[in-house]
């Protein structure tokens, strides 16, 4: 569109009147209202003005020689196209069936001769209006219609990256069947299957609330965690700990994403399934006992870290029995009538289905037969998987995915802080938040956090402000110190703190050294480590926790220099083939 | 102040409630959330749901909230402490000192 929406330039309007004397009459009055005005003779004359000049507004008389306005009217319409040009036909007809004529030809309207200067300018002005208000609909359909061309163009691309993304796992291993429907592009279900590198697979079926592009959105992180996760070699609560947090952070109140998290191990021949929010599944033995898989949690991204429960439910299978899970679109389909396939169907599918038949594919024809191929209204993800003999599943293992949750694995840090700005800033959250980048201490962010806030106070405290935590030793001691401390906080000028932190990874987790160095002059830290076994004192305890939580603890120039190293590891890596068995929470 | 006191009907149980950090700046309103009590109560009950954190300093608060109250004659619960207040709690051996809940 290239002309405004809303204009007071003079129209362009187009005359067509055989009549000389009629024409000047027209003329000359619209030209006094302030319009733009050509004139043509006859009917063809009209037509090759119009097609140079598209006026705004056409007055045609309806007996013309050449083109008759009825011809001409047909023919303006046609080159107008889609853009609205009034026609007002000029006539001194009165025989009502004339008139109509002029209308099904494609006029707007009659101006009846004699002209009256005062009934132009009212209809021309409402055509005006009439002809601005389609331009505008027009140009608002135009818009709508490119926005949405652009969106859709927009989701397919990222339709691929979120497939390029999504399905890298193995969901192809031979004892994997599934069927995902997505209802637009985007499905509001995520299936994803993932080799363990110390063998078996994880699993994870989840249903976010909503569809399309949110729950892509929420999706595309609960990807990456998972298979970067699981490929290193996280258990599968560890995995749900971290998507837990990560789309409680990212998710607005009201989104949520119900989900069945599925560790299998062939060796074995053992499942463990975490269940939250999703609809039973079940576990159907070789011989034909059925047990269901009660969702027991709440949907990720509902509760906090402190109240998450990532806990899994151990079921000891063995090869021929097969779990089916699924969103609560299998629940939901409906039939022509509008009823839902729910439990009871789903219970009646399997109990007719015969002995040596698939569950999966019993379970899908009955949903076929009841919903009678009804396009489905819910995403609907049904997952079957088989338990088999380990050697069954050679090379699965093999194409364990590049992980995509990398994190800064290798990585070093100074921060130091200065002279007043000691007394007014503390660095902890700062620092906590760098080291919090690495997945594996998130974990750990609890006992991070006290590493660092144990050596800032002693630096800060014992080393910069030289305070002595003898002081402590009686309850009024204890408020002197800390009213000492705030006096001595006003003159820190020269001083400074240094924190250096590095993390490298190791071949079980990684590695996390910090160093904390201090500008005072030292303190005795023999003295203040052994009185902590006592227990009535009230202070001491700062070196104590870190020598606990730390893998080492060393002070070096006299106490001014305090290091300490922190060791994380993958939970459950690997131990299978030797006889080592490992704290599930790395450190010991 | 993050710290709310609560004395149960009887005036015999007082509860103190930390929100949020559990560390020296809290030193001074806790001392005076126990120390302007009268002599009535018996029980103190240290209510940790909404403390996100804990440090060494706040261990020794508790301690001389330990001693105020009678030293291993004190009656006094931790209640609700997260995982990591736990774990600071325990890597401490407070458990042997405190009725921790």
């Amino acid at each position: 569109m290239d002309e405004p929406l809303t204009d007071n330039r003079p129209l362009r309007i187009l005359i067509a009147d055989d009549s000389d004397s009629d024409r000047l009459i027209l003329k000359t009055l619209l030209r006094r209202l302030g319009h733009e005005v050509e004139d043509a003779a006859n009917g063809m004359e009209a037509l090759d003005i119009f097609r140079k000049s598209a006026p705004d507004i056409v007055l045609l008389d309806a007996l013309m020689p050449v083109m008759d306005g009825m011809e001409a009217a047909r023919h303006i319409k046609v080159l107008a196209g889609e853009r609205l040009v009034p026609l007002i036909f000029l006539t001194s007809l009165s025989d009502a069936d004339a008139l109509a004529r002029c209308l099904e030809a494609g006029g707007d309207d009659f101006l009846t001769k004699p002209y009256s200067r005062i009934i132009i300018e009212a209809k021309i002005n409402a055509f005006n209006r009439m002809r601005l208000m389609h331009r505008t609909l027009s140009h608002h359909r135009d818009l709508i219609r490119e926005r949405n061309r652009k969106l859709l163009e927009e989701q397919e691309i990222a339709k691929r990256v979120f497939d390029n993304v999504a399905h890298t796992g193995c969901l192809d291993a031979p004892n994997i069947r599934y069927h995902a429907s997505p209802m637009s592009i985007f499905n509001g279900d995520v299936l994803f299957a993932c080799p363990r590198p110390a063998g078996g697979m994880q699993i994870l079926i989840g249903d976010f609330t909503g569809h399309g592009l949110p729950a892509a959105i929420g999706a595309m992180p609960v990807a990456e965690i998972f298979y970067g996760m699981t490929s290193k070699g996280f258990s599968g609560s560890d995995v749900l700990r971290e998507i837990n947090q990560k789309l409680g952070r990212i998710l607005p109140t009201g989104m949520f994403c119900c989900a069945a998290m599925i560790q299998a191990d062939f060796h074995l021949n053992q499942l463990q399934i975490w269940n939250g929010g999703l609809p039973d599944g079940v576990l159907l033995r070789k011989n034909g006992a059925r047990e269901n898989i009660v969702s027991h949690h709440l949907p990720l991204g509902v509760l906090g870290t402190a109240r998450f429960d990532a806990g899994m439910k151990i079921f000891q299978t063995e090869p021929g029995d097969t779990l089916l899970m699924m969103t609560d679109g299998v629940m939901e389909a409906e039939n022509q009538q509008g009823e839902m396939y729910g439990e009871q169907r789903l219970a009646r599918s399997l109990n007719e289905a015969g002995q040596g038949d698939s569950p999966f594919e019993t379970v899908m024809a009955g949903i076929r037969a009841f919903t009678g191929n009804q396009p489905e209204q819910d995403d609907l993800t049904l997952f079957s998987l088989g338990m088999v003999e380990e050697g069954e599943l050679a090379g699965v293992s093999e194409r364990l995915p590049q992980s995509a949750l990398e994190g800064p694995a290798e990585w070093h840090c100074v921060y130091e802080v200065q002279d007043r700005t000691l007394g007014q800033f503390s660095p902890l959250p700062l620092l906590l938040h760098i080291c919090m980048e690495v997945p594996g201490l998130r974990r750990k962010s609890g006992e991070i956090y006290t590493l660092l806030s144990e050596l800032y106070t002693n630096a800060l405290e014992h080393g910069v402000l030289g305070l002595c935590s003898d002081w402590k030793a009686t309850p009024d001691g204890f408020g002197q110190y800390y009213a000492e401390r705030e006096r001595r906080l006003g003159d820190v000028a020269g001083h400074f703190i240094r924190f250096t932190l590095t993390h490298t990874m190791t071949d079980r987790g990684g590695r996390l050294a910090i160093v904390c160095e201090d500008s005072g002059s030292g303190f005795d830290y023999r003295k203040e480590s052994s009185a902590a076994g006592s227990e009535c004192r009230y202070s001491g305890r700062g070196l104590m926790l870190l020598r606990k939580l730390g893998h080492s603890l060393n002070y070096r120039e006299h106490g001014t220099r305090a290091e300490i190293v922190y060791d994380w590891h993958f939970s459950e890596v690997a131990t299978r083939e030797g006889s080592t068995i490992q704290q599930p929470g790395g450190w010991s | 102040m993050p710290i709310h006191t609560h004395r149960s009907e009887d005036g015999q149980t007082l509860t103190i409630k930390i929100e949020g950090r559990f560390d020296f700046s809290t030193h001074q309103a806790f001392r005076d959330a126990y120390e302007h009590g009268d002599e009535k109560v018996t029980t103190f009950i240290v209510d940790l749901s909404d403390t996100t954190y804990l440090d060494s300093s706040a261990l020794g608060m508790l301690l001389l909230l330990r001693d105020y109250a009678g030293g291993d004659n004190a009656r006094i619960r931790i209640e609700n402490c997260n995982n990591d207040v736990r774990r600071i709690l325990s890597i401490s051996n407070f458990e042997q000192l405190f009725a921790i809940r």
